[in-house]
């Protein structure tokens, strides 16, 4: 068990771990007072994905105008901050360490504690900020872009990985099959959209399982099903219904997640489920989990939109209950871009 | 006026504090590619090594670009970070114009040359009068052909310097018609002191920018950019 202060503990957090440049003021890790993120999307786009070389420049470009426009928004000055909080892995490795310096510099120069924090932790710790009862244990889905982890929060900062993807995160799933059916990038929103027109029963696309691991993902096989079906079709010269394809597509990924996820809270006997990640977004997913759990009698978690995309607040929640059990970054803080969960 | 410059554009990591009277402390390393790790903690420690509160610094002054991308980042944001906490300006410094100074008070006519990868070098010309810098030829990312004809073509006495040497010195033999020979190892590659001392009369001169403002001089499009325009030109 942590200790909680008697005074307020004002968290600055930065987080440039892919293509969102964002700094957030947090209270007490639950309190938001500032969250503020920008987004670079519009400069990867035309390549059909994150650019790693194009995020570092804009990373290197917006990080100053985020967090001073973070600490204006808060009502707060540097010297009210406690602590500085920052993503230190995993990530692309030039973004990360736009962060981690600015980060460093900063906390120095304003003499303040540095906390390094896990990005997948900063996901996860999100859904502390909407759920002011929430409390370890209990059980996480983390889905992202780059993660797919089912995570069983023992205590704060403490993590047991029940299941992983053996090849595809989620979301990376999500991307390659809209590009694929001609949809875009990024991939989990176009899907989404798209499969609210379509039937998610039209095509039975197949669940993957990976044998002696039941917890564990893969889903490129599922990945490689939509691209052969739609290979077939064109073979054919048969037309292939998008919203079809994406609604039966996105019905495979979401029935296996929520299977695992009931999966594991029956075996390691949790009634507290939440989602974490940018795929946590996705309404079939939260839609899915939300009645799944419902029938079970748990209680369900996801944090707002806002929170589930890459963002600071969610560092600065994180930061907050790392602050509190003493975790510091020294001056040689380096970005770790293969971060383990529950590794520092 | 006391000036703190970091300096990690290339395998040179270090830092000094500068003022119009002298060179309070240099830290400089010419080692590994671990900037991340060893930029901060050499500040540190000449901060502490030299008594002088952080609160005491009036500008960050950072070698502003061209170089390793990674590494002109980790030093920008260093100088972001500081220029953020302590709001003081940042003097971004052109990293050949500060190989350059290094060699202030040359007769010679001065040619940085720092290895920009791809059969490219990130180089210009300068000369001196007493402590006046002349930059004849800004710095750009040319094949190192392109610059030996510019010095060829000014017949004048040339020292070389940077990163480069090592690199193009087989082709600075061939193909340089002029007298010419090469800086000393203690001045011949990145100094943070050089660096802090040009970045003093930069700031005589008010150019100085925001911690906000700050921009790394990259001289190069991301590859993703290039291949891209490229792609585009063929069709087009």
């Amino acid at each position: 068990m942590i200790e909680v202060p008697d005074r307020d503990i004002k968290i600055l957090a930065i987080e440039s771990s892919c293509d969102e440049t964002a700094a957030a003021v947090v209270r007490n890790g639950r309190e938001v007072l500032s969250n503020i993120i920008y987004s670079q999307i519009k400069f990867h786009e035309v390549y059909g994905g994150v650019v790693p070389e194009i995020a570092s420049r804009k990373h290197i470009e917006k990080i100053n105008p985020v967090i001073e426009a973070a600490l204006k928004e808060s009502g707060l000055q540097l010297a009210d901050i406690d602590a500085v909080a920052v993503t230190y892995g995993p990530g692309l490795v030039g973004a990360l360490l736009v962060g981690v310096s600015e980060a460093k510099a900063l906390a120095y120069a304003a003499h303040k504690p540095l906390v390094p924090v896990h990005h997948i932790e900063g996901h996860i710790s999100a859904n502390y900020i909407e759920n002011k009862d929430l409390e370890p244990p209990f059980l996480c889905m983390v889905v992202s872009g780059g993660h797919t982890h089912l995570v069983m929060v023992d205590d704060y900062g403490k993590y047991t990985i029940l299941g992983r993807t053996h090849d595809d995160a989620a979301g990376e799933a999500f991307d390659k099959v809209a590009r694929a059916i001609g949809l875009g990038y990024p991939g989990g929103p176009k899907i989404d959209k798209k499969a609210k027109e379509g039937d998610p029963d039209a095509i039975e696309f197949p669940r993957a399982h990976v044998k002696g691991a039941p917890l564990d993902f893969s889903f490129s096989g599922l990945k490689s099903a939509v691209l052969n079906y739609l290979n077939a079709k064109r073979m054919k010269n048969e037309a292939v219904n998008e919203a079809d394809v994406a609604a039966s597509f996105q019905k495979a990924v979401v029935s296996v997640i929520v299977d695992h996820t009931m999966e594991a809270a029956k075996t390691y006997h949790v009634k507290k489920v939440a989602l974490a990640g940018g795929v946590a977004s996705n309404s079939a997913l939260r839609s899915a989990m939300e009645e799944a759990c419902k029938r079970r009698g748990y209680s369900f978690y996801r944090p707002s939109p806002i929170l589930c995309t890459d963002n600071a607040a969610m560092i600065g929640a994180a930061g907050y209950y790392d602050y509190l059990r003493g975790i510091r970054a020294g001056l040689d803080l380096n970005a770790v871009p293969n971060l383990k969960l529950g590794e520092r | 006026m006391k000036v703190l410059a970091i300096e990690s554009s290339g395998l040179v990591a270090g830092a000094a504090i500068v003022t119009p009277e002298k060179v309070i402390g240099e830290y400089s390393t010419n080692f590994k590619k671990t900037h991340s790790q060893t930029l901060l903690p050499m500040v540190d420690a000449l901060l502490k090594m030299t008594g002088t509160p952080i609160e005491d610094i009036d500008a960050a002054a950072v070698s502003g670009g061209p170089g390793s991308f990674t590494g002109l980042r980790i030093g920008s944001a260093t100088a972001k970070g500081f220029a953020l906490a302590l709001g003081i300006p940042i003097v971004s410094v052109p990293t050949v114009d500060s190989i350059a100074y290094n060699l202030c008070g040359s007769p010679y006519l001065v040619c940085p040359l720092m290895d920009a990868r791809r059969n490219q070098t990130y180089t210009g010309l300068y000369t001196f009068k007493g402590q006046d810098m002349t930059c004849l030829s800004p710095q750009k990312a040319v094949p190192v052909e392109d610059i030996i004809a510019e010095i060829n073509a000014m017949g004048r006495e040339t020292v070389f310097l940077g990163d480069g040497v090592p690199v193009f010195r087989d082709v600075i033999e061939e193909k340089v018609k002029v007298p010419h020979f090469y800086a000393p190892v203690h001045l011949g590659v990145q100094r943070p002191a050089s660096l802090g001392a040009l970045a003093l009369r930069y700031l005589d001169q008010g150019r100085i920018v925001s911690g906000g403002d700050h921009m790394p001089v990259y001289l190069r499009p991301s590859q993703a950019e290039r291949v891209r325009a490229q792609a585009k030109g063929q069709k087009a």
